[in-house]
Order: C-alpha cells, then sequence, then structure tokens
C-alpha cells in the first residue's frame, strides 16, 4: 500500500523535473556580453566625454536620443547633470561645459 | 532536439570555449523604429534571437514586433532585456547562488536555489512589460531609453510566492515594505544600487513571485538567471534579476529607484499637460490597458478581400473583457474575438475577420478591461515617457 501523499510527492516533482532542468547541467554558468559597436562622433570634446562618460555606459546612450533644435545645449546640461546629481558621475566642474558643448554640437 | 537556433548558439558557445576570440556583437542588419533617429541594429546575444539593440552596456535589447504575432506567449530567444547598472552579472555558479531573506525578519534565511526549488511551484502567466516601453513615441520627445513597441513580453513563470518565502522567515509586527536587490551592480560607489521596493501586503499577496523557471526552461541569463522577482500587473521595473537579496523594512524605502526614478504623476491618469511638470509624483505601479495589431504592420499593402486582423490585448491585472476593431479610424467599432484566456496577467490575442475593398484605410484597436478602462484616443503624457496605452493606428493600403 503506498500513502496518499506519496504519488502526489512523485507527481509534484515530477511535474518540476520535466518542465525545468537542472541548473547545473543546462545554463550557462558565464554569460560573454558581445563587444560594443557604437562609438562617439568625432568633435572637440570628444577625449573629454569617453573620460567622463563611457566608464558607466556605452556611446549608443546618447547616439539615440531625440535630435533637433530642442535638443541641444538645455537638454543635454539637463542630461549632464543628472549624471552628477543623481547617477554620482565623478565629472569635474571644469569638464562639465565640455562635455555639454560636445554633445550639443555633435548629437 | 536541436532547431538551427540552438546549434548558433552552441557554435558561439563553441568559439568562446575554444578562445576563438570575443564573440562580436555583430550588427546583423538594422531596423528603422518608427520615429525620428530611430535607426537601431539587430544584435545578436547568446541565448537570444537577433533582437534590437537599444544599448550594448548595460545591455537594452527590445523584441521585433513581429514575434508578436506568432502567440500569445513570447519566447525565450526573443524576451527583451533592460538593465540599469554595467556591472552585469557574468559568473554565476547555481550551486553556490544564495538567495537571502533578512531585516525584520524572526528567522532570518539564507537559501539555496536547490532549497528554493524543493518548495511547492506555482506557475503564472504575466506580462512583463518595461516601464519606458513606446517612449519613442512621445510627444514631445523625452530624454531615456528611445524604446519603439517591444519592450514587452509575456511567459509562463514557474518559481515559489513570496509569500511562502516571507513567512518562512516570519515578518515582524511593524514591517511595512519588503525591498529587492540583485546581483547587478553600479560601476560608480556613488551611483544607487539597483534596489526596488513592494508594500508587505502586496508582497505577501500570494501572486508576487519569485520565479527561475520561464515558459518550461530556465531563466535566459539575461533574464535574470537564476530567479527573478515577478509582480503581476506591475511594470518591469519591480521584476528585479538576479534577485539575492530581500529585506523587510518598517519604514517606506527611500531608496533612489523608487523615490526618485520610476516616478508617475499623481493625476488620475498618471499624465500632465503635454510638456509641462508634475506637482506631485508617486511610484510607477499597475500597467495600463493597451492593445496591438500584431498581423500586418504600418505601411503595409494588402490584396482586397477578406483578411483576418489579428493582435493582443493586456491590462494590469483585471483581465481584458473586450477589444473593438475599427477599420475606418475610429468612427465604427467591431468587437473581435477573444483568444484562449490564459490568466489575467497574460496578452490576450483577438482576431477580427474584415472586408477590404481597394482602398486606404486606418485600422485601430482597443481593448476594455474588466474594471471598464479603456485607452484613450489620444496620448497622454509625463516627463518620463510612461504609461503609453494610446489606441494603436495601422494604416494599410488594399490595392
Amino acid at each position: 500500500m503506498t500513502s496518499p501523499a506519496v504519488p502526489a510527492l512523485l507527481l509534484a516533482v515530477v511535474a518540476v523535473g520535466g518542465l525545468i532542468h537542472n541548473p547545473a547541467s543546462a545554463a550557462p554558468a558565464s554569460y560573454a556580453l558581445p563587444d560594443e559597436t557604437a562609438a562617439f562622433r568625432p568633435g572637440p570634446g570628444l577625449d573629454v566625454v569617453q573620460n567622463n562618460c563611457s566608464g558607466c555606459h556605452s556611446a549608443d546612450y546618447i547616439n539615440s536620443q531625440p535630435r533637433g533644435p530642442k535638443f541641444k545645449k538645455d537638454f543635454w546640461q539637463a542630461e549632464v547633470t543628472k549624471m552628477i546629481k543623481l547617477y554620482g558621475a565623478p565629472i569635474d566642474q571644469n569638464d562639465v561645459g565640455k562635455i555639454v558643448d560636445y554633445l550639443a554640437a555633435t548629437y | 532536439m536541436l532547431d538551427r537556433r540552438e546549434v548558433i548558439k552552441r557554435a558561439g558557445m563553441a568559439a568562446l570555449a575554444t578562445g576563438f576570440g570575443s564573440i562580436k556583437a555583430s550588427a546583423l542588419d538594422t531596423v528603422t523604429l518608427p520615429f525620428d533617429n530611430g535607426e537601431r541594429p539587430l544584435v545578436k546575444y547568446p541565448q537570444k534571437r537577433p533582437m534590437i539593440g537599444l544599448t550594448s552596456r548595460p545591455p537594452q535589447l527590445e523584441t521585433p514586433f513581429s514575434i508578436f504575432n506568432d502567440g500569445a506567449i513570447t519566447p525565450n530567444n526573443a524576451f527583451f532585456v533592460r538593465y540599469h547598472l554595467a556591472g552585469v552579472p557574468l559568473d554565476i555558479d547555481p550551486d553556490k547562488f544564495t538567495l537571502e531573506v533578512t531585516g525584520k525578519v524572526d528567522r532570518p534565511l539564507k537559501l539555496s536555489l536547490k532549497e528554493i526549488r524543493k518548495l511547492a511551484a506555482v506557475e503564472l502567466v504575466a506580462v512583463n512589460q518595461c516601464s519606458g516601453n513606446s517612449r519613442g513615441f512621445s510627444n514631445p520627445r523625452v530624454a531615456g531609453g528611445q524604446l519603439g513597441n517591444g519592450a514587452m513580453g509575456n511567459a509562463r513563470w514557474h518559481g515559489v510566492p513570496l509569500k511562502k518565502v516571507l513567512d518562512m522567515a516570519g515578518v515582524q509586527p511593524g514591517a511595512r515594505q519588503v525591498t529587492f536587490n540583485g546581483m547587478d551592480t553600479p560601476v560608480m560607489d556613488t551611483t544607487p544600487d539597483f534596489v526596488k521596493a513592494l508594500d508587505l501586503d502586496h508582497a505577501r499577496d500570494g501572486e508576487v513571485m519569485l520565479a527561475y523557471g520561464m515558459n518550461g526552461e530556465e531563466l535566459p541569463y539575461l533574464n535574470g538567471f537564476p530567479l527573478r522577482l515577478i509582480v503581476p500587473g506591475y511594470y518591469g521595473t519591480y521584476w528585479v534579476k538576479h534577485l539575492n537579496e530581500i529585506t523587510v523594512i518598517d519604514n517606506v524605502f527611500d531608496g533612489f529607484w523608487m523615490k526618485t526614478a520610476y516616478r508617475i504623476p499623481d493625476t488620475p491618469c498618471g499624465c500632465v499637460e503635454p510638456g509641462t511638470a508634475p506637482k506631485a509624483t508617486i511610484p510607477i505601479n499597475h500597467l495600463t490597458v493597451r492593445s496591438f495589431i500584431t498581423s500586418v504592420s504600418d505601411g503595409a499593402k494588402l490584396k482586397p478581400g477578406s483578411t483576418t486582423l489579428k493582435g493582443i490585448a493586456f491590462d494590469g491585472g483585471k483581465g481584458i473583457k473586450e477589444v473593438a476593431v475599427s477599420i475606418d479610424g475610429g468612427k465604427s467599432w467591431t468587437p473581435a474575438k477573444l483568444g484562449k484566456d490564459l490568466g489575467k496577467y497574460s496578452f490576450r490575442e483577438w482576431r477580427l475577420p474584415v472586408k477590404l475593398a481597394a482602398g486606404a484605410y486606418e485600422l485601430r484597436v482597443r481593448a476594455t478591461n474588466n474594471a471598464g478602462d479603456t485607452q484613450p484616443a489620444e496620448p497622454l503624457w509625463n516627463p518620463a515617457g510612461y504609461l503609453r496605452n494610446v489606441i494603436e493606428t495601422v494604416r494599410v493600403t488594399a490595392a
């Protein structure tokens, strides 16, 4: 005689085991992120931007932002301020203007 | 059985293992999302089919929209990816992985994946949609990830109710919220770590889940392997990936990603007059009602005659009551036939046969949920570009 609990338990184990593979065997324990392809556009101040921005994010964060007359100096000033004040970017005050000028002129 | 993609994936892994050099983010092609500056590379990542590449570090991958026409469940290898911090955990040993539950609990826990998998499992189909999905369509445009409509997906999640684990730990009287932290880390110590919070009652509702399975497989690496939070009906920001720290607190969490980021205007519509700032904000929460036509894309040319329009609808958990379709730009509406009900948090498929004589058509789709909430004819706006749920229009020509 099997106790009623046993088939239920077996069923549960089979259901889980059948659906989800054993982690040790199926999943990669490491993951290789592809290389970055996006690059900052050439322009005055490029080196300052690369030094200050690319530590935390790739250039496509900038490349993909809206363009046009409403997305020039004020827009980029607000973005750089956000990076410093909210995301803690350690940007030297002397570099802020150079970064904003590059972004406004290049994108 | 190996399919072609699996072979490609394995070939990629083999190349890695034998040191053929780093994988190139092989830009296979480009796609152009239908807004200015919408050109994006199609990129190939391990475990993923070609995806729309928004950013590479931290990675953000958008699902090509045509995939939503294939069924109500979004395949794991097509599911969108969104990270906030470039410190993506790239080496996770599932045998050593632990989930810690600490704070205002009687019995702090440190659970291995094996222990979590031994707990009674549940399954739930739910939509995960990025708060910023469709941000690229905001008018006026706003800063942030310029996404089309592909930062959403619907999956069958497999795991254990968060309530079960909280009960095991024994939540103490006076507890108010539960915070969730994953293994991803900021590059700079000064950048706030990505930590989210839910009210205790929400965390213990029995539906919020710790998931290790997705559509019958393990979580794909970039979708939070080996464990992620599932918050049915809530935007993806709460669905913390690589989840390894749960903390019960007796106050309202004031971390950056709750107090400052991911906020919506505290107005009934979550919107403000376009271009203006809200007076007060609250954390983003439930998904708004949305629906899409998936069987034809904007600008398509069809043969005149009968065709069946098809698509998906979803909401924040009341469930879809009705989907109506207009072929005359919103003048008249016809109810569509709803597909199989996979649960109130799921995509709901719909279809409607229509006859299109030669001519130009503005096809529209509008869903209504069981609470009577529906979609606006004009887009709502807020400064972060969240909650977009305007009635979608697809222009086609029959000729």
